[in-house]
């Protein structure tokens, strides 16, 4: 287990500094390391680099200073065509809201991934893609309304749908951005119940962002992206 | 691939009324470049297989288009008349294979009466090299005969056997008028050829003599001047397609329909007469010279026209018209591809989210570019689609009004290559205009990431 091929964590950061252009660095995070298969909660305020470091994180942003290992592959090394190939095939991504594509179904949206990526299909193994939607759809409870197109969808169900998008072939690692912040207290409920139980069930790394610090508890792990992340500090001072 | 291009068939299918809009605006457009290709195509084919084995058409002196017009496409009426004497003499010139005579000036029910010789369904040629031939019934022989054309024979419910008189003038109105004492027994019909002729009647040169001569003091028979037909036209009189007067403008060529009364009552002044006469030569050499010839004859003014150069004097006429339609169709080309950019454009700003999704569930940059260049694509081709239909629609129906109106038989075809290249360049260039959205949302989902600032 090196420092930096670190085929033991989920993610590792080192030194990773990070800026839009030319503009102010926005991250800039010295160490961070998330064991595989861990449930971790990551606060955060708004304006603190939340949905960029997870755009690193996914690799649709590129950082060039220090080294972001996921899943052992140093993300600052490789192409923009490999990350896309990387996500599509390692990463569920969930975002706050409009997580769907409006003019698709329910069950199309969530068979996106694996038709988009072949690696991401193989996943599956043997498993068909219809009944391994099916069966994503059950955990989240949503099986009735795979045939609905996603805009008639209430925001708690696009949310669930967008989960189980994002659980579908057992990726390594799912990524939340605030996927519960546009629903009540019941369905938030709900919804990190069966998401923790799927997330188990697929042996994946899970990372939630939110600004509620009340959700931390029901997690692993609690991580404070202010503390870890001094562009943040340096910014609030 | 297939992936995308459902995800862009749905995407379009999404949004109804701007996709319905841009198909038209294409096909549209499409259809009319297409139909000015067609109707160009159609015509000259039309005009150039009407006559086919004759070298030249001969008639009084005048316009060589009017000339070639109205003795063969039955569109205006010929130049004028050639003495019969002329006529015969010319016809023993040792230049001359056949010549076919035409007595034109008469008409039944709107449809033309051909004075000619049995050596007209002998030598006229139409398109490839087809000669006339017989539906039923024999080739005219006697004063009394008459062979019908098809149409004619058609649309008046006409047999063998049925009898009928012949009004006076090109576009007399059906039973006044009538040379009633002689009326003609129809004794042939033609098959269908697409050509002016299947809209005429032919009857012997001693039939038209006998039909005018039988006149006596007649309605035509007095000392006639142009729009001697008015007098009978009475309002009240009239049958409802004529409206009161609406007969009178000879005066005024053309202002009553493509057929106008020619001021020409040619047969009471001169008996024996002729509108014109076909001439087929031995060599094509012969032609030439034999053209020069008829047109310095002194002792007649005549006009001798080769078929072939008089139509290309015509397409040469007509041809800044079609550069211009054709101009106009390639603006509106431009004018529907820019609606189609503008309406993929300005939907980009509220698809910058669903980019940002495609791109989370692992869609490389590419993929962006490709799914809004596959609608521009898609739009494009279904406009071409429907623009090819439309056109050919279009002339399926308009076909026989063309016909009726102008006697020209525009065939329905499919696109030729000069068509062909047209819908290339169009698919091309819809494709092209989808890489400008393509292109700005490729770079918006870049700098977005996964957070499109909204």
């Amino acid at each position: 287990m090196t420092a930096s091929g670190r085929p033991g964590s989920a993610i590792a950061i080192e030194s990773l500094q990070f800026s839009y252009g030319t503009g102010p660095r926005v991250i800039d995070i010295p160490h961070l390391e998330i064991a595989p298969g861990s449930r971790v909660f990551l606060h955060g305020p708004s304006g603190c680099g939340k949905t960029t470091l997870l755009g690193i994180l996914a690799g649709v942003l590129h950082a060039t200073h220090g080294s972001v290992h996921v899943l052992g592959h140093d993300l600052v090394r490789l192409s923009g065509s490999q990350r896309d190939a990387f996500r599509a095939e390692h990463i569920g991504y969930v975002f706050q809201q409009f997580n769907l594509i409006p003019y698709l179904s329910a069950y199309d949206n969530i068979a996106l991934p694996c038709r988009l990526d072949a690696r991401r299909r193989a996943r599956l193994g043997s498993v068909s893609l219809d009944a391994a939607i099916r069966d994503v759809a059950s955990q989240l409870d949503i099986s009735a309304l795979l045939d609905q197109q996603s805009t008639a969808l209430s925001v708690g169900q696009q949310q669930r749908v967008a989960a189980a998008r994002a659980l579908l072939a057992a990726p390594d690692l799912v990524i939340c951005d605030e996927p519960t912040s546009s629903l009540d207290t019941d369905r938030r409920d709900a919804f990190l119940a069966l998401l923790a139980s799927s997330v188990a069930r697929a042996n994946a790394t899970l990372l939630f962002v939110s600004h509620d610090a009340a959700l931390g508890s029901r997690f692993d792990v609690q991580l404070s992206l202010p503390t870890l992340n001094r562009a943040a500090r340096a910014d609030a001072a | 691939m297939r992936v995308l291009f459902n995800l862009a068939w749905r995407s379009l299918r999404n949004r109804p009324v701007t996709s319905i809009l841009t198909v038209l605006a294409v096909a549209l457009s499409i259809t009319l470049l297409l139909g000015v290709e067609q109707a160009r195509r159609g015509m000259r084919e039309s005009f150039t297989g009407t006559i086919k084995g004759t070298d030249l058409v001969v008639g009084a002196r005048g316009g060589t288009l009017q000339l070639l017009l109205g003795a063969v496409f039955g569109i205006g009426s010929p130049t004028g008349s050639v003495p019969y004497g002329v006529y015969e003499q010319w016809a023993k010139h040792p230049a001359i294979r056949w010549t076919v005579p035409l007595a034109i000036g008469d008409s039944h029910r709107g449809y033309r009466v051909i004075g000619t010789t049995p050596g007209l369904f002998e030598h006229w040629r139409y398109r490839s090299a087809g000669t006339l031939t017989f539906a039923e019934g024999k080739v005219i022989a006697t004063a009394r005969d008459v062979v019908l054309g098809s149409d004619v024979a058609e649309k008046l419910r006409y047999a063998l056997g049925s009898e009928i008189t012949v009004g006076h003038g090109l576009n007399a109105v059906a039973g006044l008028g009538d040379h009633e004492s002689h009326p003609f027994v129809v004794v042939g019909i033609l098959k269908q050829t697409f050509t002016p002729l299947d809209r005429a009647l032919f009857v012997t040169l001693d039939g038209i003599e006998a039909m005018h001569g039988d006149e006596g003091a007649g309605p035509g028979g007095a000392p006639t001047m142009p729009g001697a037909e008015a007098p009978p036209v009475m309002p009240g009189a009239s049958p409802p397609t004529a409206m009161p007067g609406a007969s009178a403008p000879s005066v005024m060529p053309g202002a009553s329909g493509p057929a106008y009364t020619p001021p020409s009552n040619i047969f009471q002044d001169q008996p024996k007469a002729l509108s014109a006469f076909l001439v087929g030569t031995k060599t094509r050499f012969e032609t030439l010279r034999l053209q020069r010839e008829i047109n310095q004859f002194k002792a007649e003014p005549l006009t001798a026209v080769i078929p072939g150069v008089t139509l290309a004097e015509l397409w040469r006429t007509l041809g800044t018209v079609e550069g211009g339609l054709r101009l106009v169709g390639a603006l509106t080309i431009i004018v529907g591809l820019i609606g189609m950019l503008v309406s993929l454009y300005s939907s980009l700003e509220a698809r910058r989210r669903e980019m940002a999704v495609l791109r989370a569930v692992g869609a490389r940059p590419g993929m962006i570019v490709s799914l809004l260049v596959l609608e521009s694509g898609l739009l494009t081709l279904l406009g071409c689609v429907l623009g090819v239909g439309m056109t050919m629609g279009g002339f399926a129906i308009a076909q026989g009004v063309i016909e009726s109106r102008t006697g020209v038989h525009i065939a329905v075809q499919a696109p030729g290559t000069l068509e062909w290249l047209y819908i290339g360049v169009v698919l091309s260039a819809g494709v092209l205009v989808g890489l400008v959205p393509a292109w700005r949302a490729y770079r918006s989902s870049l700098a977005d990431g996964l957070s499109p600032r909204l």
